[in-house]
């Protein structure tokens, strides 16, 4: 292996690393937030290239038809809900979030032909269908499990996980979609070639990054946010709902995950069940970091990216092999240094 | 205080288990308006229990609860301190890797949300209640000592300007002085017209800064009266003060008869 | 009436082959399959508490070690010999599953909380992209023309002569299982849910229990890949992946993973469903795949939101419980360690300091207790007590300083060690598998009186001792004057009472000394009489007692020497009336804000 291919190998790692590093991110935020170890979180990068792919295509994409379901479900719960308890005060809010939004999102798809859409309106149309899945889901799979021990969530994720590719299977279908590069240019540096779309990738990554940052440290919202990752019952104490947390860290890890299969969709291909294993990547990431610790969860995530990248240079068919199988001394390494934390409470 | 209802909180007939074990038994309680009331008794008796359902954060089985003269069908947290309940928990429960100013603004988190904008004068009252506090604004919650602990978990408390705070051990595990201190804000409160519910295991302390007082033992309440008159009862110095070393003297367990409005 | 319905259920299973069609008879095919899998866990994840994703992998190790032994041309000169027959490729899928759950086993089963089912989906992942990837088990496409099982010379090459040799595997599996958790070991087991710091402080390896039911239930999943091999005839790695993984533990959650009977119930649900499913599904869509998946995640988050426990607990409640186990059990006493003399120092602590990051628990705390005599710890709420309760009985770990209990250094011992040594504890905060009857949770307390282990006790030959373990928990339920809710489940007691029941716990471990965290809280009047009364007895029998308590009329009235505790220190020593005069006492407990 010469140098040159060491570099395009490194180029490999760190592009799709950051993707892992963004839903390293997502997963530590929903963990801390709600204790919901968010197996489907790859789902919403699948979700993301694809609706994407969908309307540059001018297919109506299969999330629309998921929004409008989803919406109607939790509305009709809502509903029953706020008419038992006679809170009639919150029924505009209940139409208007889970109805009429999906109803206008639908309109905009079949009326103002997406395929002709500049690409930032793409990208903008494929948010506004796909990131309000998130508290949706939140709201029928999570929110009646709020007090559900750790193990239970796990399970309920796997479960939503399963649902979720069967949905991506039916609506999308099994053939697979590539989007256009963002940008074509490319840049020789020394005697490598470093695409466009790599940058954009590690730009728009480290961006996002800096965006959640400022949010968690300067906002009255994102300093509840913590306030909820640190201690549940004292935040409830201060008002903050736990469903108001809730919904809000699944809409972040919504929007992240679909900005990650927005950026990663012009790399490769994403198929219906993608997303599983870009998923899980991310959450190697995060468990380096504990579960707990954004910065190093983001190091760790572009850790495997890198790790990934090499393993298939050397032994292409084992490279999932590895990379997962390198989980187990990082889970036990990270089991032994957390115990003694409980221990200590 | 302008309130036309003399009773702050009323609980009437209060049951709460925990799993099969009902913790707690038709408990009977009430808190007029600027009073301070006290509920004492051991480990285990359902203080805190108590607390937690009138709060919302554990369910009951049964009982009503009024809360400024309006019965709470359906007891929530977040609704209960939107009303302008607040709760200082056994645990203190702080952020501790938020600074110590975060957690204060945490407290008016609820205020924030109804459209209230003054958590910045009224941070700086609770500073003057607390003056460590201020010193340590930018510090992690979690670096400070056990004492200036429970300023912040009250303090935070207080940027919600509730209208009762409730008070669970804010004594439990702190030295003498601060113990002192503790108390003495807890007083000061009562003169800025806020009630308080005080749940202590320092029985004395509790019955001389407190108008009224209930014994709970048990899960039930045993004992209740003036404040002073419970920290002279010889059951109470003896049974539960316990250092008295009096014999089983008073057998009767006597509910000493008397209307709390007179405290008051 | 429940044996009625088993006798009924295994009529109807027995007669299948002879009534039911070949369609028929292939679905309870694989309902038996998966049940298997799914049996193993119930044992690990719903008794055990240990989820795992993965154990379809360790059905690939079981199908995969017995295909290819049986069907390579070119096994490596030192696996000659094993090659062609399907019962020493059984034999060999055993093994090797055995190695290989117990190396990850060994690594995994450390992991605390949520990090053991993330391990599992790992290496569930890394051994099904294994089975695809290695090319002597023919990738992707798998191992064909796998010889078929011959029993006493007859060749099972049916479904239907299958059906009986699954089946009663499975059956034994369950009988198996059964009688290892009515067992000593299996009390062991189940009391893993309740967290481990009980079960050790009782003596149980907690380490060795997890171990144990994680290799069973990777050798049922075993057996059912070895059974599913020779069946189909033929493997490749799909039925091995992390999705299928995820369906044996929805089975075992769905049917109720707290009952043998919840995997056959699951598994014979889940197996029905995804058959009429897969019929139904394409139709109705319109297009090919697994679409089944859906309706299961659905599914599945709807029984974990309304029926956690999953269906076996709802059907059961329908059939009147059995009833004749209310029987007290009688049996011999076991023998007893003789009690050190009264009046000798047993327990001896020494400058002892725990330190948590910056705070100070326990400041150079000394005392000692005596054999016959009550020591009690007193001292506000949050002097450090609980604290130094741990660092005696191996709870918690020491920071600086020594304890000697009978003359040995125990401050660097485990909690299960300790308690081998003679001591004994209950714990502040009730720790007790409210699941599980009062005579149960008890016996727990016995467990280092018994010997036997996991296979005897899987084939019910430990009977005998078992006899006299329960027996002496009855005893000692008597004893503390439960004995009227001998049979009633833990977790139905009044606080007060569950506190009497660690006690009853703790002396069935038959110490020489007593820790007991405010046995007396909770109580009524009556109730503490009764206490005291017990701890006067067992005072008078030569135990040491050391006691912490609120209840100063308790105290008082029971304890020979006092020490009393503020700030973690020790501020006070000596008998109770001279601790009840000492102004530092007072001001303590007092407080006081004059």
């Amino acid at each position: 292996m010469d140098f040159q291919i060491v570099l395009l190998l490194a180029q490999d790692g760190i592009t799709n690393g950051a993707i892992y590093a963004l839903l390293a991110l997502a997963l530590v935020l929903v963990f801390a937030v709600t204790r919901v170890i968010f197996i489907p979180q790859g789902e919403f990068v699948a979700l993301g290239a694809l609706t994407l792919a969908g309307l540059q295509a001018g297919r109506i994409p299969g999330t629309l038809w998921l929004l409008l379901g989803a919406g109607v479900v939790v509305a009709l719960i809502d509903l029953a809900q706020a008419l038992r308890s006679g809170s009639r005060r919150r029924i505009p809010r209940i139409i208007g979030w889970n109805l009429a939004y999906p109803a206008l999102a639908a309109a905009a798809v079949t009326l103002l032909k997406p395929a002709e859409m500049a690409m930032p309106l793409q990208v903008i149309l494929t948010l506004v269908l796909v990131v309000p899945l998130g508290p949706m889901i939140y709201r029928l799979a999570f929110q009646p499990l709020a007090e559900a021990p750790v193990l239970v969530l796990l399970i309920v994720a796997v479960a939503v996980h399963l649902a979720l590719v069967g949905l991506g299977l039916l609506f999308f279908g099994a053939e697979g979609s590539r989007t256009p590069a963002f940008s074509d240019a490319s840049y020789k540096l020394g005697g490598i070639v470093i695409n466009g779309q790599t940058l954009w990738v590690v730009g728009a990554s480290i961006t996002l990054i800096v965006i959640l940052y400022l949010f968690f440290e300067h906002t009255f919202y994102g300093k509840a946010l913590r306030a909820t990752a640190i201690n549940r019952t004292g935040a409830r104490l201060m008002g903050i709902s736990t469903v108001m947390a809730g919904k809000l860290s699944f809409l972040l890890a919504a929007l992240i995950g679909a900005l990650s299969g927005i950026l990663i969709a012009p790399i490769t291909t994403i198929y219906y069940d993608t997303g599983f294993l870009v998923g899980l990547k991310g959450f190697v990431g995060a468990i380096v970091g504990g579960m707990v610790s954004y910065p190093i969860a983001a190091v760790g995530a572009v850790l495997v990216g890198l790790l990934e990248s090499y393993s298939s240079f050397w032994a292409s068919a084992f490279k999932e092999v590895i990379v997962f199988t390198l989980i187990i001394p990082v889970l036990v390494w990270r089991s032994l240094t957390t115990h003694h934390v409980e221990e200590e409470e | 205080m302008q309130n036309q209802h003399p009773h702050i909180l009323e609980v009437a007939d209060l049951c709460v288990s925990y799993g099969k074990v009902e913790a707690l038994h038709h408990a009977n309680l009430k808190v007029g308006a600027g009073q301070i009331v006290t509920v004492i008794g051991p480990n285990g008796a359902g203080k805190t229990t108590m607390l937690g359902a009138i709060m919302g954060l554990l369910p009951k089985n049964r009982g009503d609860i009024r809360f400024l003269g309006e019965p709470q069908a359906e007891i929530e947290v977040e609704r209960m301190v939107a009303k302008g309940m607040s709760l200082v928990p056994e645990s203190r429960a702080l952020f501790g890797s938020m600074t110590v100013a975060d957690n204060l603004l945490m407290g008016a988190f609820m205020r924030h949300r109804l459209g209230h904008r003054d958590h910045p004068e009224t941070m700086e009252r609770v500073f003057q209640i607390f003056p460590r506090l201020k010193e340590r604004r930018e510090q992690q919650a979690g670096t400070l000592s056990g004492g200036e602990r429970q300023m912040l978990a009250v303090g935070r408390a207080l940027m919600a300007k509730p209208k009762l705070l409730l008070l669970d051990e804010p004594s439990l595990g702190l030295a003498p002085l601060i113990v002192k201190e503790i108390f003495r804000v807890i007083a000061d409160l009562k003169q800025a017209g806020v009630s308080i519910l005080l749940i202590e295991q320092n029985a004395r302390a509790a019955l001389q800064v407190a108008d009224y007082g209930y014994v709970l033992e048990t899960g039930e309440i045993a004992l209740e009266g003036p404040a002073d008159q419970l920290a002279n009862d010889p059951k109470v110095i003896e049974s539960y003060l316990g250092l008295g070393g009096a014999a089983h003297a008073a057998s009767s367990r006597s509910v000493p008869v008397a209307n709390q409005g007179e405290t008051a | 009436m429940q044996r009625a319905i088993l006798i009924l259920f295994l009529v109807l299973l027995g007669s299948g082959p002879l009534i039911l069609s070949e369609f028929h008879i292939t679905l309870l095919n694989y309902i038996g399959l998966s049940a298997l899998v799914a049996l193993g866990v119930v044992l690990l994840t719903g008794v055990g508490g240990l989820t795992s994703f993965g154990q379809a992998a360790f059905v690939g190790l079981g199908a995969y070690a017995s295909a290819y032994l049986t069907t390579a041309t070119d096994l490596p000169g030192w696996l000659t010999w094993a090659g062609g027959s399907p019962w020493i490729g059984l034999a060999a899928g055993l093994l090797l599953t055995a190695i290989v759950a117990w190396l990850l086993g060994a690594l995994t089963l450390r992991l605390s909380g949520h990090y053991l089912p993330l391990g599992t989906i790992a290496w569930g992942i890394s051994l099904y992209f294994l089975f695809g990837n290695l090319s002597f088990l023919g990738g992707h496409t798998g191992i064909s023309g796998i010889p078929a099982l011959a029993l006493f010379g007859l060749e099972l090459k049916s479904g239907r002569a299958f059906y009986y040799v699954i089946w009663v595997m499975l059956l034994a599996a369950v009988w198996i299982t059964q009688n290892l958790l009515d067992s000593r070991e299996g009390r062991a087991i189940r009391a893993l849910k309740g967290g481990t710091v009980m079960a050790e402080a009782m003596g149980v390896d907690t380490a060795r229990s997890k171990i144990i039911i994680f290799l069973i239930a990777a050798l049922f999943a075993a057996l059912s890949g070895w059974l599913y091999a020779h069946l189909q005839r033929f493997v490749n790695p799909t039925p091995f992946g992390l999705h299928i993984g995820i369906e044996y533990l929805f089975m075992a959650v769905v049917g109720g993973a707290g009952n043998v009977w919840g995997a056959l119930l699951g598994a014979g649900l889940i197996t029905i469903l995804k058959q009429w499913l897969q019929d139904l599904l394409p139709k109705i869509f319109g297009a090919s795949g697994n679409f089944e998946m859906i309706v299961f995640g659905m599914m599945m988050v709807l029984v974990l939101q309304r029926a956690r426990d999953g269906i076996w607990p709802i059907l059961a409640r329908l059939v009147p419980p059995a009833r004749g186990s209310r029987l007290v059990p009688q049996g011999d006493a076991l023998p007893r360690n003789v009690m050190p003399q009264a009046g000798a120092g047993i327990l001896d602590v020494r400058h002892v300091f725990k330190r948590f990051g910056g705070l100070v628990a326990n400041n150079d705390m000394s005392f000692t207790v005596r054999a016959g005599e009550v020591m009690a710890l007193i001292g506000p709420n949050g002097a450090g007590k609980s604290t130094m309760f741990d660092c005696i009985s191996g709870v918690g770990s020491v920071s600086e300083g020594e304890i000697r209990f009978l003359g040995e250094r125990i401050d660097h011992l485990t909690a299960r060690a300790i308690a081998r040594r003679g001591m004994s504890r209950t714990f502040q905060h009730v720790r007790l598998l409210p699941g599980m009857s009062v005579l149960e949770n008890v016996a727990i307390g016995a467990h280092l009186r018994g010997t036997r282990g996991v296979l005897p006790a899987a084939l019910h030959l430990e009977r005998a001792e078992e006899q006299r373990l329960l027996a002496e928990a009855a005893r000692q339920i008597e004893r503390v004057g439960l004995k009227d809710s001998m049979f009633e489940q833990a977790g139905s007691l009044a606080l007060g009472q569950q506190r009497t029941l660690e006690i009853a716990r703790a002396l069935a471990a038959d110490p020489c000394l007593l820790l007991l965290d405010e046995p007396a809280a909770g109580l009524r009047y009556m109730e503490k009489q009764i206490l005291a009364d017990l701890l006067r007895k067992l005072k008078a029998e030569g135990m040491g007692i050391l006691l912490v308590e609120h209840d100063m009329d308790f105290v008082m009235g029971l304890a020979n020497r006092v020490v009393v505790m503020e700030f973690g220190e020790k501020i006070a020593e000596g008998l109770p009336d001279e601790v009840q005069r000492n102004p530092a006492v007072l001001e303590a407990y007092l407080g006081g804000v004059e």
